[in-house]
Formats: structure tokens, sequence, C-alpha cells
């Protein structure tokens, strides 16, 4: 009985997720699949439960080529998958969530669905009511209701992608429990995960992906270094030696607390000076994006002051942050930094505002081309944002930036970018620095977070759980650290 | 008395139709803004159609069919060209009136059919319900049975399960399995055939006969008492009977308001809208909010995805 | 630019846009032959009807005034990403408040007319904002609320004509009490065209085009209209901008309205909008949203709207075949873009799963902004 995924490729638009995986995983045991973020682990699963199609490559399930071209396809040959945000129906009770989409066959109907909640109460703990409205469960509730869903439909392969985001330690004790009962019934169960300490505690084996492919496997226990280096490659970085001397205080944090989306990130105490780089390090939700928007007066802190300067700006908005030189990149460049179908005079034009109610195109166009061959965008003036790849996409943004920024705040600046580019930023991030700007940032990249940080917080669940010196911290330790495991370090 | 409120239930039931039908459209995630010419198509063609068979009928199915096609135009350009339905919705609007002038200018005047009355026996009986709502004819009892049928479909049986699913959150549907696109073709089209009936129940049974400006306004009234109806197609009918009292009431002040019996004549449609637009308000959904029986009356989201495209990677 | 490249252009021009009008074209003859008219026959008094003579020239104009005016004013509405259903309604306030002005004004020549203009600006600016405060303050959708405006301005319309304003002895819908002259723009020769009118629809297109390519305002507006969250990021109040766009909208609207009542009616009637409201949104979506494509695209309007009216003195037609004729035109036009963009972007992805190439289809994207429609809109991050 095993399942077997040959050569799976699958690109979108220039981003190749998947590269070639191929991967083996026998029934009857909890397989962890290990990776950062990016490396392509839930797009490999999405295939997998046929909810996204593969550009090629084959799934072989007991000998027995699959053809996956729906969901429907994969919960016939028994895989089912919980995704990482739940899909759940939020306005719906638990009964209907449970009935829909279920095979109308005699057997599946709502007093089966009502019995079956009973059974997951009883087997795992699972205590859902029925008739509960599904928005007023918590996220861990939800994936309860979504694996008693998957398994109530006959799943043999369980697929769980990153289920111990925004759960409580309660329901992961609960999950892990049912999973390790489910496994010793002969169940296939995939844990999806960056998490170390997870994968360590409850996997039989495990596969590391790093940028779309499968760059390792290992029988579990496996020492936790070495798992670090399949996850982040080998990461030996001399950090560079700082340029300046830091100057005056530019960002204050007293004890913030902020809730943002549903997560409260706590306890936030930090104070960042000029010409310092500060990164923020943690799995992806675990408050750094919080963090930032705090810092630049999109989220008011419930508890807490934040200070630029000597001026306490607790409360204020976006507009007096960016008075006050504060300049925020979010990750997502055509979401929230660019404005797709606007071209890059247009954009030039916008931050610049060459004039105060016309606009000299002349002039805006100049100056864009002049900003093209600085930041060496592939481009030209008329060229629209959403026509650029990522990498130029990053280019623009930094070439927008005003010329006067105290503060800096930005998401992954290089996610997704190749070396080349990746390194480019780095340079015009430095030279920033040497002017005096302040740069917090948050990433994913260890090897990014220890080169280039002067110092480095590591957030977990809502938290900053270490600040460290970025010039006395080794890969494993930071690595360790992001999973959680204070122990290591 | 009972009189009124019997003229009331007839008087509405077209609109009881439309809203339906519109309902069903939206809860699976399809706006079809083209009500108002789709309303009035139907009544011209479905007058037509019964004219020329002398068969109503035929005049029924007829304006089903245009309604059909108009959602089925709606719905292939956004699910396969993925065009914004509203942008499609409003000209379809305004195609659908300006047609219905054109081939209804030969017909206007020309006497109608009228659909068969016929008292329930029994029910009729009831004081009240039975003259106000048993006292009609097939068509009223057709729009009973729409509403009825609807909202028993949508809230108590799994394909009605998998509509809203679909209108909720598409993406959840197709990793159930189901096939998003095909559903939602499948209610829009029937959405646009229920509004259609709706459209020759105007020109056959409420009024015998056609003329211009007929329908005129009902088609963006039964977009707003979608919305006031929550997304419920009991509620949806429960707003027709609202708006058909407020004509009705309208319709009593002329004789005592002579002079403003033109502006009274509007009045139903602007009252309409305010309560929609006073209903949605913050102040009041949060005033409501506190009140759970005001909630309950009042509550009703829209299907979150309504508007969107669902494309699978 | 190889010349293959420019065939393959030229031939996506042809599939996007002449076509589909000859095929709308097809239809109204079908339809014309449907109902036993002669189809090319009625065409032809169609087109004599709008352009054979200075009196039928002038009555192009003068319903090409009113469509120019709108379909600029939704140019910027739509650049905002905002659906101004509510744009009869500021058509109609704008009348009624220069009517209003035409009662009470000082009847003097030139101030009453200036009077009348700034008052039908602000009435429908008014309107216009209502529809915008409901939409940011109260997160009403704007094609309801703005639906309701109209009703209601309709509503008062006729409230005002048949109550307040009504004819001396007689409550009537045919109208108020004729101007006094002052009220009244001066006209060519014996013909209803009035230059004032034109030149104020002109300057409308020079100053929306100006407004959309030169400003920042109209820049700030596209930001906002094509992706809020980023407007916001840049620190463009969006709010602010919505509420700007529907303000000028609403002045452009009321200029319309104004030019009905001095130009056209000379009086307040209940139809005063004349349909020209939604009409506009047919022509600003034809145009794109470009400011210079809408006088074109406004004028074959006015033609089809003028000249059909002349098929119910000669042959006895119903004059909606016009409206069949725009509306048509417009569907098979949007219905072909989409076509040819689902082509595009399937050759694309095709392409790009071989060369990577991104895709980018914004410059053809026919289909509008993407306007919310839920009724609790939201706008702003």
């Amino acid at each position: 009985m095993a399942l077997e995924l040959r050569d799976i490729h699958k690109s979108f638009g220039d981003t190749r997720a998947n590269d070639g995986v191929t991967l083996t995983l026998e029934s009857g045991a909890i397989h962890g699949l290990l990776g950062e973020n990016g490396a392509g682990k839930s797009t490999l699963m999405k295939i997998l439960s046929g909810y996204i199609g593969a550009d090629s490559g084959e799934i072989v399930l007991d000998g027995t080529p699959l053809r996956l071209s729906a969901p429907r396809d994969a919960i016939r040959a028994g895989i089912g998958m919980l995704h990482q945000d739940p899909l759940v129906f939020l306005p719906f009770t638990a009964l209907d969530n449970l009935l829909l989409g279920a095979p109308a066959a005699s057997a599946k109907d709502r007093k089966g669905a009502r019995a079956e909640l009973g059974r997951a109460r009883e087997r795992f703990g699972f205590a859902l009511d029925p008739d509960a409205t599904v928005r007023g469960l918590t996220v861990g509730e939800r994936q309860q209701l979504e694996i008693t869903r998957l398994l109530w439909l006959g799943a043999r392969i369980l697929i769980l992608d990153e289920p111990t985001t925004g759960i409580s330690a309660d329901q992961r004790t609960t999950l892990f429990e049912a999973l390790r009962s489910l496994a010793s019934e002969g169940m296939t169960v995939i844990f999806v995960s960056h998490k170390l300490e997870e994968v360590e505690d409850i996997c039989a084996d495990v596969a590391v992906m790093r940028r779309g492919r499968v760059v390792g496997t290992s029988a579990m226990p496996c020492p936790s270094d070495r798992l670090v280096q399949m996850m982040f490659g080998k990461v030996l970085v001399e950090a560079e030696p700082p340029a300046v001397e830091p100057g005056e205080v530019v960002l204050r944090l007293e004890d913030v607390t902020v809730a943002d989306r549903g997560l409260a990130t706590t306890d936030l105490t930090a104070s960042v000076r000029a010409s310092e780089v500060i990164g923020l390090a943690g799995l992806e939700g675990s408050g750094q994006r919080t963090f930032l928007r705090a810092c630049a007066g999109l989220v008011h802190p419930e508890h807490g002051r934040i200070l630029l300067g000597d001026r306490d700006m607790t409360g204020r908005g976006l507009e007096a942050f960016l008075a006050a030189g504060v300049h925020y990149m979010p990750a997502g460049r055509l979401e929230e930094g660019l404005v797709s179908g606007l071209t890059i005079a247009e954009h030039v034009a916008l931050v610049t505002g060459n004039g105060r109610f016309g606009i000299d195109w002349k002039q805006a166009t100049d100056e864009a081309d002049r900003r093209i061959e600085r930041f060496s965008i592939r481009g030209s003036a008329s060229s629209p944002a959403d026509a650029l790849s990522g990498g130029n996409q990053q280019r623009l943004l930094l070439a927008l930036m005003p010329p006067d920024v105290r503060l800096l705040l930005m998401e992954h600046p290089t996610r997704g970018l190749d070396i080349e580019s990746a390194d480019w930023v780095w340079t015009q991030l430095m030279e920033r620095r040497r002017q005096g700007t302040a740069i917090v940032f948050a990433s994913a990249d260890l090897d990014e977070l220890l080169r280039y940080s002067d110092r480095i917080l590591v957030f977990f669940s809502g938290r900053v759980l270490r600040t460290l010196d970025a010039r006395g911290t080794s890969g494993e330790e930071l690595g360790a650290l992001i999973g959680g495991k204070e122990a290591v370090a | 008395m009972n009189d009124t409120f019997a003229s009331i239930v007839f008087f509405a039931s077209p609109l009881v139709f439309a809203a339906v039908g519109e309902t069903i459209s939206e809860k699976a995630g399809v706006v079809n803004l083209s009500m108002e010419g789709l309303v009035a198509l139907s009544a011209v063609i479905g007058f037509m159609a019964a004219t020329v068979t002398g068969n109503v009928i035929v005049g029924f199915l007829a304006g089903m069919g245009i309604g059909a096609t108009m959602a089925a135009i709606v719905a292939v350009s956004s699910i396969e060209l993925g065009l914004n339905q509203i942008a499609v919705g409003f000209i379809l609007a305004l195609l659908g009136v300006a047609l219905s002038s054109f081939l209804g200018d030969p017909y206007v005047g020309r006497e109608g059919h009228g659909v068969p009355h016929l008292a329930i026996a029994g029910l009729s009986k009831i004081p009240f319900i039975g003259p106000v709502f048993f006292n009609q004819d097939l068509m009223v009892y057709g729009s009973y049975v729409a509403a009825i049928a609807a909202t028993f479909f949508m809230f108590r049986s799994r394909r009605g399960l998998e509509m809203q699913g679909v209108g909720e959150r598409p993406e959840a549907a197709f990793a159930r399995g189901i096939a998003v696109n095909r559903m939602r073709y499948v209610y829009t089209i029937l959405g646009g055939a229920l509004a259609g009936i709706g459209g020759a129940a105007f020109s056959l049974d409420v009024k015998l006969g056609w003329q211009n400006g007929l329908t005129q306004n009902y088609g963006w009234i039964a977009l707003a008492i979608v919305i006031f109806g929550g997304w419920n197609p009991a509620r949806a009918a429960i707003g027709a009977y609202v708006f058909g009292a407020l004509q009705i009431i309208a319709l009593k002040m002329q004789p005592h308001v002579p002079s403003l019996s033109q502006v009274l004549g509007l009045t139903p449609f602007v009252v309409m809208i305010l309560i929609l637009v006073v209903i949605y308000l913050p102040t009041f959904r949060r005033a409501a909010d506190r009140h759970p029986v005001v909630r309950r009356i009042f509550a009703g989201d829209p299907p979150s995805a309504l508007g969107t495209v669902f494309r699978r990677e | 630019m190889n010349t293959a490249e420019a065939a393959r252009r030229i031939g996506t021009r042809l599939t996007t846009s002449l076509i589909p009008i000859l095929l709308a074209l097809a239809v109204v003859v079908g339809l014309l032959a449907a109902v036993g008219a002669p189809p090319f026959t009625a065409l032809g008094y169609v087109w004599s009807g709008a352009m054979g003579g200075s009196s039928q020239v002038g009555d192009t104009l003068m319903a090409w005034v009113p469509l120019t005016l709108a379909g600029e004013g939704l140019v910027i509405t739509f650049a905002a990403g905002l659906w101004n259903i509510g744009i009869e309604g500021q058509i109609v306030m704008g009348a009624i408040a220069a009517t209003w002005v035409a009662r009470i004004g000082p009847d003097m020549p030139f101030v009453m007319l200036l009077l009348m203009f700034l008052a039908g600006a602000a009435g429908g600016a008014l309107w216009a904002l209502l529809a915008g405060v409901l939409k940011t303050k109260g997160r009403v959708n704007e094609i309801f609320g703005g639906l309701g405006l109209d009703f209601v301005a309709a509503g008062l319309a006729v409230y005002l004509i048949i109550g307040p304003w009504k004819r001396e002895g007689i409550a009537s819908t045919s109208g108020t009490e004729i101007f006094r002259p002052s009220a009244n723009l001066p006209v060519v020769g014996t013909t209803r065209l009035s230059l004032v009118a034109v030149a104020v629809a002109i300057a409308s297109v020079v100053l929306v085009w100006l407004l959309m390519r030169g400003t920042m305002f109209g820049l700030r507006l596209k930001a906002v209209g094509r992706n809020p969250a980023s407007a916001r990021l840049m620190g463009i109040r969006t709010d602010r901008y919505l509420l700007g766009a529907f303000g000028l909208c609403g002045v452009l609207a009321g200029i319309a309205g104004t030019i009905q009542v001095a130009g056209v009616w000379h009086k307040l009637v209940p139809s005063v909008s004349g349909g020209y409201g939604f009409l506009a949104i047919l022509v600003a979506l034809l145009a794109a949203f470009r400011a210079l494509r809408v006088p074109p695209i406004a004028l074959f309007f006015a033609i089809a709207s003028v000249g059909s009216a002349q098929l119910t003195l000669l042959l006895y037609l119903n004059s909606a075949i016009g409206g069949v004729l725009q509306a048509v035109v417009v569907l098979f036009v949007i219905l072909a873009g989409g076509w040819q963009l689902r082509r595009l972007s399937k050759r694309r992805s095709a392409a790009a799963a071989e060369a990577g190439a991104p895709a980018t289809v914004a410059e053809l994207q026919a289909s509008g902004p993407a306007a919310p429609v839920e009724t609790s809109g939201t706008t702003g991050v």
C-alpha cells in the first residue's frame, strides 16, 4: 500500500512552484512534509487533492495511476485535504458543513452526519455542536469539523496543511492524538508544516522541500540541525559589518498590544535606531505583519505606546506616520504596493506629485526613465506595472520610495526574486541605511535575516520569543527558534 | 378589507416570481442585473405568444424562455468570458426595455387572456386567510409554490445547501467535489426563467394586455426586494407583499389628495428603496443587532462570493 | 512593430469593434424585417431624420449635448470604480434647481442663465454627493443608493410640476409654465440648436480629458478605482476621492439637466432627463471610459435616438428600435471584447508555460471596473 508522486511539475506564471517532485508515502504512518514558506508544499498537496491541476507528472495509488481533474476524483480515491485556512462555510451550521458535498447516498444524511459528529466526539474528543454556526467556531474546531467530514467521506489518505497555525495548545494535543490513532489504523497521514518541533513530535519520517523540489528525506528521529540545513540550505553567513554607527532612536514601542484581523500580538517592546537593520523572523502569521502595520499607523494599539523619535504617535493615522517619514512596503506587490494598469511613469507621478494640480508628463516620463535606469528596471516608462516581472516590480517599488525615509518597514523584501535581483535589492537597502534610514523587515529567509540584520526579533504565536544579536547567531539556532524550540538555542 | 388584502397578494404575485428568481440566481453567486429588461421583455413576448397561439400557457412558457435566455447571457459572459456581471446586466436591462417597446407596439391595446380563477375548496373558507390567499387564480398559486419550494429547496435540501455553498465560498464547494460553474449556470437560468414567468404574469394576468411602460421600474424594485428579503425567497415574497401594500395605500390615498395622484404612483418605489437604505445603514444594523427579534427579521448578508468569477487554477 | 504584428492588431480591432457593430446592425435589420418594415428604407429614414436637414441636425446635437455631458461625468466615476446609476436623478435634480432659478431669478439676459447653470450644477452635485455619502459613510452600495435617489428625484419633479409649480389653473403632468425668455438658451435660426450648449459639452470633453490625463486628481482617482489598498498606502484618502468623483459627475449631470430645461423644453417636464443618464452609461461602457471616445459614440447614440423617432411618423414603427440598436451594439462589442480577452489569456498562459511570459491583459479590459456588488461594499483599507 503506497502513494507515489512522480515528477510533478507546476508553474504559476514564471514561478515554478513544483519543479519535478517525486515522493513515495507508505500507508499506516504520519509523514512529515517540511519546508519554509513558498517551498511548494501547499501546491503539491493541492495537486494531490485534485484542487489544482499539475502541468505534468503522475500520481499512483497502490499501483494504479490516478486521474485527478477535480477534487471529486480525489475524494473518490480516498484522498482528503484539510486546507491551511479550513475550507468551511462560515454562515452554515456544523451539520450543514458536514453534509455539503457529501454524496447523496442513504447513509450520508442528516441523521448520519449527526451520528458521525457524535462518533468524532467519542473517538477523538472533538466536541462540536452540530447546530452551531461555524462562524462562531475557533480555527481548531473548524479543523476538527473538516477532519470529521473527510473521514466520514471515507478518506484513507489525509492531508493536513499547516494544521497547527492558529490553534490552541489543547487543540493541538487533541489533533495529534487523533492523527496517531488514525495512522495506527492504517491511514496515511501527510502532515505539512514548517514547525520542526511538531514534525519531530509525531512524524514517522519526513520529506523536506525547498524551492519546488524535494531536497531530502529522512526517517525520524533526525537531528534538528540536519533538518534545518535541508530546509534552508547551507546557512553559511558572514554578517556584513555595520557600515555606520547607529544614530538616535527612531522608533520605540512600549508594551504594545495590537489586534489585527483576529490575531492579537502582545507585549511588543522594541526600540530601533537610525541606520539600524532589524529582522523580524517567525512563521507566517506569528505577528510580524501586525508589528509592521502598527508601526505604519495602519492598526492602532489597544494598549501601550508607539513613539517616532520623541513624538507619541499612538492612535495616529497612516497620514501622520507618512508625514513623519515612515514608509511601509507590504508583501503583496500588486495587491498593496502597485496599481495594476498604471504605467511606471504614472506611478512616478503619483508618488512624486510633480505638480500640485497638473502633471508635467514630460518631467514625469524623464524622471521615470532616470529611475528605470538607476534601478535597472526591465521595462519602459509606459509599461504597466502588472506587465513587469516580480523582480522588476520590487525594483519599481524601491524606485518609488521617497528620498527622506527615516523608518522603512518591509515585508519579504526579496520573496520570489532571483539571486541577482535579491542582491541588488539589498545593495539599495544598505545604501539607504548608510544615509541613516532605519530598516525593519520581516522575512522567511534565514540567510537574509542573518546576513543583513543587526538584531533579529523572533516571533512566535503573537509574541516576541527572543531578541537576538544577528552576529552571534547560527542558522540552526534561528531555525529552531522559529519552530518554537527554545531548548536547542 | 379582505378584498384589499386579496388584491395586494394578487398584484404582488409577479414580483414574487421575479424576486424569488433573482434570489436563486444571487444565492448561487450571480447577479442578474437585467431584471428590468427581463421582466419587460418576457411580459411582451409572453403576451404575443399567448395572443398568437390563443393559449395562455404558451404565453407563460414563452416568458420563461425569454427570462432563461437573458439569464444565460449574463451567466455565459461572466463564467466563460470573465465579464463584469453588472455591466452585462445593465446593458440587457436597457436592451430588454427597448425591445419590449418595439416588439410590443403592434400589440398595444389588444385584449388579453387572463388566468383561470380558482377558489381552493376548503382553504378558501378559512376566515381572512381564505379569501386573501386561497380565492385567487392559478398564477398566484404558482407564486406561492415558487416561493415556498425555493425556500424549502434552499434551506432544507442537500442540493439547496450545495447551491448556497457555491454562492458563499466557491473554492470550498469546489474542494467538496461540486461543479461550481455548472451549478451557477443551472441556477442563474432557472432564476431567470422564474422571473420570466413573473414578467408574463404582468401582461397575461395582472393587466390583461400590453402597453408601453407596463412593467416600468418593477425589475429594479425586484432587485431591491431581494436585498430586503435578505436572500431568502420566503422573505423576498413578503417584501413583494410589503411593496404591494405600499402601492395599494398610494392608490387608496389618491381620492383624498387628487392633486398628488401622479406622485403617489412613484412613492412606493421611493419608500421601498428608502427602507432598504435605512436597514443597511451601519447605525441601524448596530441597533438591530442588540434586539434578537429585529435581527432575525432584518438579518441577511449577501452571499460572500456574489458577483465573482470562479476558476480552477 | 513588424507587419505581421500590425496585421494582427488590425485583426483584433476588427473582431472587437467592427464585426460586433455589423452584427448589431444585422440584428436590427432582422427585427425591422420581422415586423414587416422595409429595413433599409427604415435605416435610411433614421439617418435622414437625424442628419437630413439643419433642423434635424440641431435636434441631434441637442441630444448629443446631455449624452456627452453625462458620459464625461461617468468617465470620472467609472475611473474611481463606481457605478453611478444615480446619474438619472442627478440630471433631474439639475433641471429642478435650474427651473427654480428660472422661476424666481432676475429677469436679466445672461445673468439669469448663468445663475441657472450654477444652480443646476449645484443640484446635480448635491444629489451625487448624497449617493457618495451613503456609499462611503453608510456602506450602501452606490447602485441601489443611486437607484433610490433616481426615484426620489423623479417623484420630486412630478410633485413640483403638479403641485407648487403647477401652471395657472391646471395641474397637469405636461409641465410647468414656459420659462421667461431670459431663461432660455439662444438658438440658431429656426432650429433648436443652442451653440452655448454645444460649447459647454465640448468644454466638458476637454476638461475631463485634461482632468484624467493631466492632473494629480485624475491620476489619484484612477489609482483609487483600480486598487484602493495600494492607493491608501500611498497616502491617498480614498473616501475623499470617491466623493470628489461623485461631485464632479454630479456637476456635469446637473449642467445636462439645466440644458434640458433651458435649451430643449423651456419648462420642467416629468421626463426631463430623457433617459440620457442611463444611455450615457452605455456610452461610457462603449467608450471604455476614455474621455475622447465619448463624443463620437454619443453622436452615434444621438443619431439613433433622434432619427428613430422619425420611424413613428413615417412607418408607424415604435421608435424604441433606436434604443435596441444602441444596446445591442454595446452588448456585442463588450461580448466580443470578453471573447478576445479569453482567447488572448488562453494563448498567453500557453505561452507562459513555455517561455514564462507574464500575462497582462489590462489594455483590453472591456468589462469596466470591478464594482462591488454586495450591499455593503467597502472602499478603504
